[in-house]
C-alpha cells in the first residue's frame, strides 16, 4: 500500500520585500484508499502545500521531507515526481496553445506508464472516462484549457486524475467555481478512483459542500502554514456550524 | 500565465497602390536604410551589402532538378528584359548580376504525378538566381525549391499560372546558420487559376522573403502558406503583398512561427489590398507566433487597405503566445520531460499547418528539422 509522509514541511516563497515563510512545519500522512480533508480559509498556505508536493519552481524548501513509499520526493523533477505516483489536480490549469488534450493525456500516459498504450484500448479507455465526467467526446481534438470554462478545466483535470489512476492525488481546490451538477459529476469521478482503493487522495478545499460527496476519513484544519487541528469527518461539521474563527483565534 | 495578446492593429493602407518604382536596373532604387518602411525590421548590417545592388558574385549555386514527364527545366536560359520589374534595389541589383536564368515549365493540360524537386546548393560564396516557373493552361504540379548549403544569396522566383493551371510551389529554406538570402516571390494568376505558396523558413542567419501575388483575370485563387522557425540570434522575415485587382478573386494567408532562444527574431508583415474594381473579392490572413523561450521577438503586422464594400470577405488576426514556466510545470506534473514538454507544444503549433501543406515529401523533413534544432539547443 503507497503512503505519502510529510514531516516538519517548511516552504518560502520570494516576495518584493524578501523570502517569506509560508508552510511552518506541515506533518502529513496519507495512505492510498484513504481521504483525507484539508481545509483552512482563504491565505493559510493550502495551495502552497499543494504545490510543494508537486514541486512548482516558485515554492523553496526549507526544511523537513516528503516521502513516498519511502523515497524522497523533494530529491526528485516535477515529472519525476509524477512518474513515482504523485498526481496534483490544480486550481487553476493552465492553457497550452497547440497541443491537443488527445495528444497530451496520451503522452502524458505513454510516460507515467513507459509505454505508448495498445491504441485500441486507449482510445476506448479514455471515451469511457470521458462519458463518466460527462465531457464531449468533442473536446478531445481541442487544445488543453483553451476556451474551457472553469467547469470543463475541473473536469479535465480529474478526467487526467482516472486515466493516470496515481498512488497519491492532490486536488486543490477542484470544487470550487464548480456549480452544483458539475460538482456532483466531479466528485463522482472521484469516488471511482477511491473506490479502486490504489489512490490516496488529499483533498483541499475552503468549504465543506464537496464532503457531502466525497466523504472524508480525515480532516484536517489549516491555518497559518500549519495543521491546527486534525479528526474525524466530525470536524468538517462543526467548521460548517461555527466557521473557522475557533481554531484560527487559538 | 499565458499571455496571448490579440493584436487589434489599424488599418494602415499601403504606401501606395503600387511601389514608387518597378525596374531591373538597380540604379533606379536608392539605396535602403533602417528608416525606410520596407526596412524599418531588417538588420542592414547583416545583409552583407546586397542592399547596396551592387555586389560581384564570387560563385553560383549547384541546381539540380529530376525529371518528371510534363515538365521540362531550362538550366541556363537566355536573360530577356521583357519582363516585368522589380520592386527594391536587392532584387534588381542580383537580377543585373546574372548572365542566365532558370526556367521551369509545366506544359500545358498535364497533371504532374510527381512533385518537381528543384534543389538549389550554396557552398558559401555569393550568388545571385532568377528561377521563373510557368505553369500553362490547365496544368497542375507541385514544385519544391529546396534551398540548403551555405551562402549569400539573392535568388528571385517568379511563378506564372496561366488560365486554369493549378499549382502548389514550396519554397524551402533549410540553410546552413551561417547563410543569407533574399528572395522576391511574384506571383501572377491567369483567369481561374490557382496558387498554393508555401514559404518554409528554418535555417539561415538572415533570411527575407517577399512573396506577392496579382491577378491578371477574375477568378484567381492564392493561398499563401508560411511555417518558420527562429533559433537563437537567427534572424527570418516574410513580408507579402496581395493585390486584388480583379473581381471574384480568394485570397488565404496563413504564417505560423516559433521562436526559441535569445534575440531570435521573426517578422510577419501582410499587405492586402483590394482595389475599387475587386468585386466580389474574399480575403483573410492570420499570423500566429509562439515564444518557446528566451528573449525572443516576434512582429506581425497585417494591414488590409479595403477600396469597396461589394466583398464576400476580409480579415485578418495576428496572435503571439509564449509558452511559459507554467505550462511546462503543468505538462512536467503530468509526468512529461522538459524536452518532451517543449516538442509537445511545438509539434502541436505546427501539425495544422502541415496538415495544409499537405506535401508529404516537406512534411517528415519539416517535423525532423525543427525538431532537430529544437533539441540541439536544449
Amino acid at each position: 500500500m503507497s503512503v505519502l509522509v510529510i514531516k516538519g514541511l517548511t516552504v518560502e516563497v520570494t516576495t518584493e520585500d524578501g523570502p517569506k515563510e509560508i508552510l511552518r512545519g506541515v506533518d502529513l500522512t496519507v495512505k492510498a484508499g484513504e481521504i483525507h480533508a484539508l481545509m483552512g480559509p482563504n491565505g493559510s498556505g493550502k495551495s502552497t502545500l499543494a504545490y510543494a508536493i508537486a514541486g512548482h519552481p516558485k515554492y523553496t524548501i526549507t526544511g523537513g521531507q516528503v516521502s513516498l513509499d519511502g523515497q524522497d520526493v523533494l530529491e526528485m523533477s516535477v515529472d519525476e515526481r509524477a512518474r513515482a505516483g504523485l498526481f496534483l489536480a490544480m486550481q487553476y490549469p493552465v492553457e497550452v496553445p497547440g497541443v491537443s488534450i488527445s495528444n497530451f493525456l496520451r503522452t502524458s500516459i505513454t510516460a507515467i506508464r513507459g509505454e505508448a498504450p495498445n491504441l485500441r484500448h486507449w482510445i476506448k479507455e479514455l471515451k469511457e472516462s470521458m462519458a463518466g465526467l460527462q465531457i464531449d467526446p468533442q473536446f478531445a481534438e481541442r487544445n488543453v484549457n483553451e476556451g474551457f470554462s472553469g467547469g470543463e478545466r475541473k473536469r479535465t483535470e480529474i478526467l487526467q486524475m482516472e486515466l493516470i489512476n496515481p498512488k497519491i492525488a492532490v486536488l486543490d481546490e477542484t470544487d470550487s467555481g464548480l456549480d452544483v451538477d458539475a460538482l456532483r459529476v466531479v466528485s463522482e469521478g472521484i469516488n471511482r478512483v477511491c473506490a479502486k482503493g490504489e489512490t490516496g487522495v488529499l483533498l483541499i478545499t475552503h468549504f465543506t459542500r464537496i464532503l457531502k460527496y466525497v466523504k472524508p476519513d480525515f480532516v484536517h484544519v489549516f491555518y497559518d502554514g500549519r495543521i491546527v487541528r486534525e479528526g474525524g469527518p466530525e470536524l468538517a461539521d462543526d467548521i460548517e456550524a461555527n466557521g473557522y474563527a475557533q481554531y484560527v483565534t487559538a | 500565465m499565458t499571455e496571448v495578446k490579440e493584436r487589434e492593429v489599424a488599418i494602415v493602407p499601403p504606401k501606395d497602390h503600387t511601389p514608387v518604382v518597378r525596374s531591373l536596373d538597380p540604379s533606379d532604387f536608392p539605396t535602403p536604410t533602417s528608416r525606410d518602411e520596407e526596412f524599418r525590421f531588417t538588420p542592414m548590417p547583416r545583409l552583407h551589402n546586397l542592399h547596396q545592388g551592387n555586389v560581384v558574385a564570387t560563385g553560383s549555386m549547384a541546381i539540380a532538378v529530376n525529371k518528371v514527364a510534363g515538365s521540362r527545366f531550362e538550366i541556363a536560359g537566355a536573360k530577356s528584359t521583357d519582363r516585368i520589374g522589380f520592386t527594391d534595389k536587392i532584387a534588381a541589383g542580383a537580377w543585373s548580376q546574372l548572365e542566365t536564368v532558370s526556367t521551369l515549365t509545366i506544359e500545358a493540360n498535364q497533371n504532374l504525378s510527381e512533385s518537381v524537386i528543384v534543389s538549389i546548393v550554396g557552398s558559401g560564396a555569393v550568388a545571385f538566381g532568377q528561377l521563373d516557373i510557368n505553369v500553362e493552361k490547365f496544368a497542375s504540379a507541385v514544385v519544391i525549391v529546396d534551398h540548403i548549403g551555405a551562402a549569400t544569396y539573392a535568388g528571385n522566383i517568379d511563378i506564372n499560372v496561366a488560365d486554369g493551371g493549378a499549382v502548389t510551389v514550396v519554397s524551402l529554406q533549410d540553410w546552413d546558420a551561417s547563410a543569407l538570402h533574399l528572395a522576391q516571390h511574384r506571383i501572377t494568376l491567369g483567369k481561374d487559376a490557382s496558387v498554393k505558396h508555401v514559404s518554409v523558413t528554418l535555417g539561415g542567419d538572415v533570411v527575407r522573403i517577399l512573396p506577392s501575388v496579382h491577378y491578371a483575370a477574375p477568378g484567381g485563387q492564392a493561398e499563401l502558406i508560411g511555417l518558420y522557425f527562429a533559433g537563437a540570434g537567427q534572424h527570418t522575415e516574410h513580408r507579402l503583398f496581395v493585390d486584388h485587382s480583379e473581381a471574384n478573386c480568394r485570397s488565404n494567408v496563413v504564417y505560423k512561427g516559433a521562436l526559441d532562444g535569445e534575440d531570435a527574431h521573426t517578422v510577419w508583415v501582410g499587405d492586402v489590398l483590394i482595389r475599387a474594381n475587386a468585386i466580389g473579392t474574399d480575403t483573410y490572413e492570420i499570423n500566429r507566433n509562439l515564444v518557446l523561450s528566451g528573449g525572443g521577438r516576434a512582429d506581425s503586422v497585417p494591414n488590409l487597405e479595403i477600396e469597396t464594400g461589394e466583398i464576400v470577405g476580409a480579415g485578418h488576426a495576428s496572435t503571439t503566445g509564449r509558452f511559459d514556466d507554467e505550462q511546462l510545470f503543468y505538462l512536467q506534473s503530468r509526468g512529461i520531460n522538459e524536452e518532451e514538454a517543449r516538442k509537445l507544444v511545438l509539434r502541436g503549433f505546427f501539425e495544422d499547418l502541415l496538415g495544409q501543406i499537405a506535401v508529404p515529401e516537406i512534411n517528415d523533413r519539416v517535423r525532423d528539422s525543427i525538431e532537430a534544432r529544437l533539441g540541439g539547443r536544449i
